[in-house]
């Protein structure tokens, strides 16, 4: 028996970019997830600093702003980058996209070094305090999220260099560059907050 | 939008027959050993989920007798103190992680996709991957208890009694890991229900048009992915102080141990809702079906939903109202708490007036939607009760709130979550539950539950504390807790029973056919069980209850491939075709990533580096998973967009 009525969707396209699809959606969720456990660290962050009578606690000085700040400017840097891939990634070009992902990458990596610098310029050790233990999980939390990513684009950038590519993984350069973009700005608030929280509070 | 013809047969040129052969081949289950672990349908997952979540519900149940065998009578030596702490903890932390979230999730894993008509969830192999991290956090949590390293701290496991300090050992280890084991499998299911209600609708199904039980999962799993990752954070926080040295709950370095309370609340509050949400979800559909007649106000029901999602909350701080807190603080929680009733009133009330203009037809699901009814609003009663801070503080910690609690949860979730079993069993194996049994079990049920827990009101209110492994005779609490351990053994009678009907019904149950209640939503439209594609033709849908609605011409979806994995995509507000899109089939890297997470979290209970062990293994597997196997599957012909340009 054959259907009476039909509605035939033979003539829709089988690929669609952004909130049109799915993958887009489920990086969405994602970051709702990620974006929720960074409001929940910086909380907690100021829930702790309520016990100390300074901030940071006696003794230690602010962190300093050297590697953290040119991180931040790195990071940004790397939105313009990114944002070639994504578009590349429209037109189904590889070889930009793999370019693109490859500066990505390098600024990743840099990132990474000053990162580890970072921890140093805490001018404290995650186990004196409870000070210790914010800060470096906050920085530790975003570390991961950085190295993560990096990951993700090494992985894009071999399979877009070497292939074979199917249409999808366009759409997953696509939502790449989504996440790329939030842990850029995610560090914005943890920058902010870890920063210059300690020299105005 | 481009004009292109498919290359794959169109499932239009072929005879229903031939069409059915086609989705069977390309759908069909992995077989063998191997075969089994490689499997990403929804059915099949979410069936495994039931069957795993039971298991975990009936261990847990009888953890539960231990400990009413102990409280029986008045200084009993039937278990020790030590033995005691771990079965409540591990009962409670069994029934809220391993059984009541995960069987929830997992019902909506197996209904959604049916509810809305499409062929599986937006991620099949990411469901697949949620159910393994489930199993692994569940045999962690059980090996250890048979172990006699089994948690002792209680479901929540508060510091500072849990912190290194007074906890020395791995059995908070052990718990702290098994939280994320659980909340990240959770997380995974609340992503597959958000994408998979948001893209994969049936064209027409608009968001107003959703059967409610999938309004509740979607709220469920918002719900979810707004709470989760707080126990997550806590519970990382609580294994680094015990592992590393970090301070986050030592008061003497600055740390809070109230900041645990507020973390774990923060889930645990809105987690009563993720439970509860779902039910509710499954009581209207099933109030709709056996009244004979569309839900009493669709609008109204939907919305409380969604304010009970927001409300939930607003809540947690209620659980805390005993630690001594700001008077403001204490108003406001206590005002949420109470009109949190609103919304659920508005539920009862919609369902009452249901069945009232209804012809209502008795069944065994609906006797378990009528209990949790009456059963739920004691609970909530004594909810209102307890959001007051005087009253509160009398009762906390007393057998008065194990009495609550386990009103709303076993009458809220559990009493629904059985009757939604009568109700669906028949459409899962194509074989209806023993009536006759089913009307046994209710009442066995239902007698034996408040038999066992109305009692603990008045030894509460008597001043009887929880987590207490024995009391004096000259208490008096003796008659009442031995009334309460005989309701307990008829409780688990019960249970004893509706598995026995499972099972017998399963060989031997009566044939359901597609429909048997008469139903009114999509899943009711496929043969019973249905097959791995689910629809033959993909449905439309032109209401809130499309199979009673249902036209003659009522139009099908054609021009999908019948030779890949292909699924509709269609918009987000009122499912209009968008593309059609090609789903993950079997594999292994979802058992594989989920093997390395656990290896990973698992070494991190005795050595921080399981964190980088983990961290290497699972980017292996996923650069597994992700990596292409050569040839592409899809034709590339038919694909929107420019010509692919080569790397070079």
């Amino acid at each position: 028996m054959r259907p009476g009525a039909t509605l035939d969707v033979s003539a829709l396209p089988a690929t669609a970019f952004g909130p049109r699809t799915t993958i887009w959606w489920g990086v969405v969720g994602l970051l709702a997830i990620e974006g929720t456990m960074f409001g929940i660290l910086i909380s907690s962050y100021f829930y702790l600093s309520k016990n100390f009578s300074t901030w940071p606690p006696l003794g230690t000085p602010p962190p300093d702003l050297g590697a953290a700040s040119a991180n931040m400017v790195l990071l940004l840097a790397s939105i313009w980058p990114m944002r070639a891939a994504h578009r590349a990634a429209f037109k189904s070009q590889r070889r930009p996209i793999w370019v693109a992902l490859a500066i990505c990458t390098a600024i990743g990596f840099a990132a990474l070094a000053l990162r580890a610098s970072e921890f140093r310029a805490m001018h404290i050790r995650w186990d004196a305090n409870a000070y210790g233990s914010i800060v470096w999980t906050t920085l530790g939390m975003h570390t991961g999220h950085l190295i993560a990513s990096t990951l993700e684009n090494i992985l894009l950038m071999l399979l877009m260099r070497a292939g074979p590519v199917e249409r999808k993984h366009f759409v997953d350069v696509n939502v790449n560059a989504v996440y790329w973009y939030f842990v850029v700005l995610a560090w914005l608030p943890v920058y902010a907050i870890i920063y210059f929280a300690p020299r105005a509070l | 939008m481009k004009e292109q013809q498919p290359v794959g047969p169109k499932d239009i040129e072929l005879s229903s027959d031939e069409l059915h052969a086609a989705l069977d081949k390309i759908w069909a289950s992995p077989r063998g050993f191997i075969g089994w672990f490689r499997n990403v349908y929804h059915k099949p997952i979410s069936t495994r989920m039931i069957i795993t979540a039971f298991i975990f519900f009936a261990l847990a149940g009888v953890l539960a007798l231990l400990m009413r065998l102990q409280l029986a009578v008045p200084e009993n030596s039937f278990v020790g103190p030590d033995l005691y702490n771990q079965l409540f903890t591990v009962h409670g932390s069994t029934m809220m992680f391993l059984f009541a979230v995960p069987v929830m999730q997992a019902m909506g894993l197996y209904f959604v996709p049916l509810m809305i008509g499409t062929r599986n969830l937006a991620f099949p192999r990411l469901n697949s991957f949620g159910f393994y991290v489930y199993v692994i956090g569940g045999a962690l949590l059980w090996v250890s208890l048979l172990l006699n390293i089994g948690p002792d701290t209680g479901w929540f496991s508060y510091v500072p009694l849990a912190g290194p300090e007074y906890s020395p050992g791995k059995r908070v280890d052990v718990w702290a890991q098994m939280i994320t084991f659980t909340e990240l499998a959770s997380l995974v299911a609340a992503v597959e229900i958000i994408v998979t209600v948001f893209k994969l609708r049936a064209p027409g199904m608009s968001l107003n048009r959703m059967p409610i039980f999938v309004w509740a999962q979607l709220v469920t799993a918002f719900m979810v992915i707004f709470a989760m990752p707080a126990v997550m954070l806590a519970s990382g926080f609580l294994a680094m102080d015990r592992l590393v040295d970090t301070h986050f709950f030592n008061p003497a370095e600055g740390g809070d141990a109230l900041l645990w309370q507020h973390l774990f609340w923060f889930f645990g509050h809105p987690e009563v809702y993720i439970i509860f949400i779902p039910a509710t979800g499954m009581v209207s559909m099933l109030i709709q079906v056996f009244a004979r007649r569309p839900i009493f106000g669709y609008t109204a029901v939907v919305l409380s939903l969604i304010a009970t999602g927001f409300l939930g909350f607003g809540l947690w701080v209620h659980h805390m109202f005993a630690v001594g807190l700001p008077q403001l603080g204490q108003s406001f929680f206590t005002a949420a708490s109470m009109v949190i009733a609103i919304p659920s009133g508005v539920q009862i009330f919609c369902w009452i007036a249901t069945l009232w203009t209804g012809r209502v037809i008795v069944r065994t699901p609906l006797l378990f939607v009528v209990g949790f009814i009456f059963t739920f609003v004691v609970g909530g009663l004594t909810g209102v009760m307890q959001a007051a801070v005087p009253l509160d503080l009398q009762v906390h910690d007393t057998f008065f709130v194990v009495a609550h609690f386990h009103y709303v949860l076993i009458g809220g979730a559990v009493f629904p979550l059985l009757g939604a079993l009568y109700f669906w069993f028949p459409k899962m194996t194509g074989r209806m539950m023993s009536e006759r049994l089913g009307r046994l079990n209710f009442w066995l049920f239902f007698i034996g539950f408040h038999l066992t827990f109305f009692p603990m009101h008045q030894l509460g209110l008597a001043g009887m504390p929880r987590r207490v492994y024995t009391y004096l005779p000259e208490t008096g609490w003796g008659n009442l807790n031995l009334i309460a351990t005989v309701g307990s053994l008829l409780l688990g009678l019960a249970v004893a029973l509706f598995l026995a009907n499972v099972l017998v019904s399963r060989k031997s149950g009566v044939l359901a056919g597609a429909n048997p209640w008469g139903a009114d939503s999509l899943e009711w439209d496929v043969p019973s069980p249905p097959p791995n594609y689910n629809f033959l033709y993909l449905p439309t849908v032109n209401s809130r209850t499309p199979l009673w609605t249902k036209t003659p011409d009522q139009p099908v979806v054609t021009g999908m491939r019948s030779d890949i994995l292909e699924v509709l995509v269609t918009s987000l507000h009122d499912a209009t075709p968008d593309h059609r899109h090609l789903l993950d089939g079997p594999s292994y890297w979802p058992v594989l990533t989920a093997l390395a997470v656990g290896i990973g979290i698992i070494t991190a209970i005795f050595t921080p580096w399981g964190i980088t062990i983990g961290a290497v293994l699972s980017f292996l597997a996923l650069a597994g998973w992700f990596w292409p196997l050569g040839e592409p599957i899809a034709d590339t012909s038919r694909e929107a967009g420019p010509p692919i340009q080569e790397a070079a």
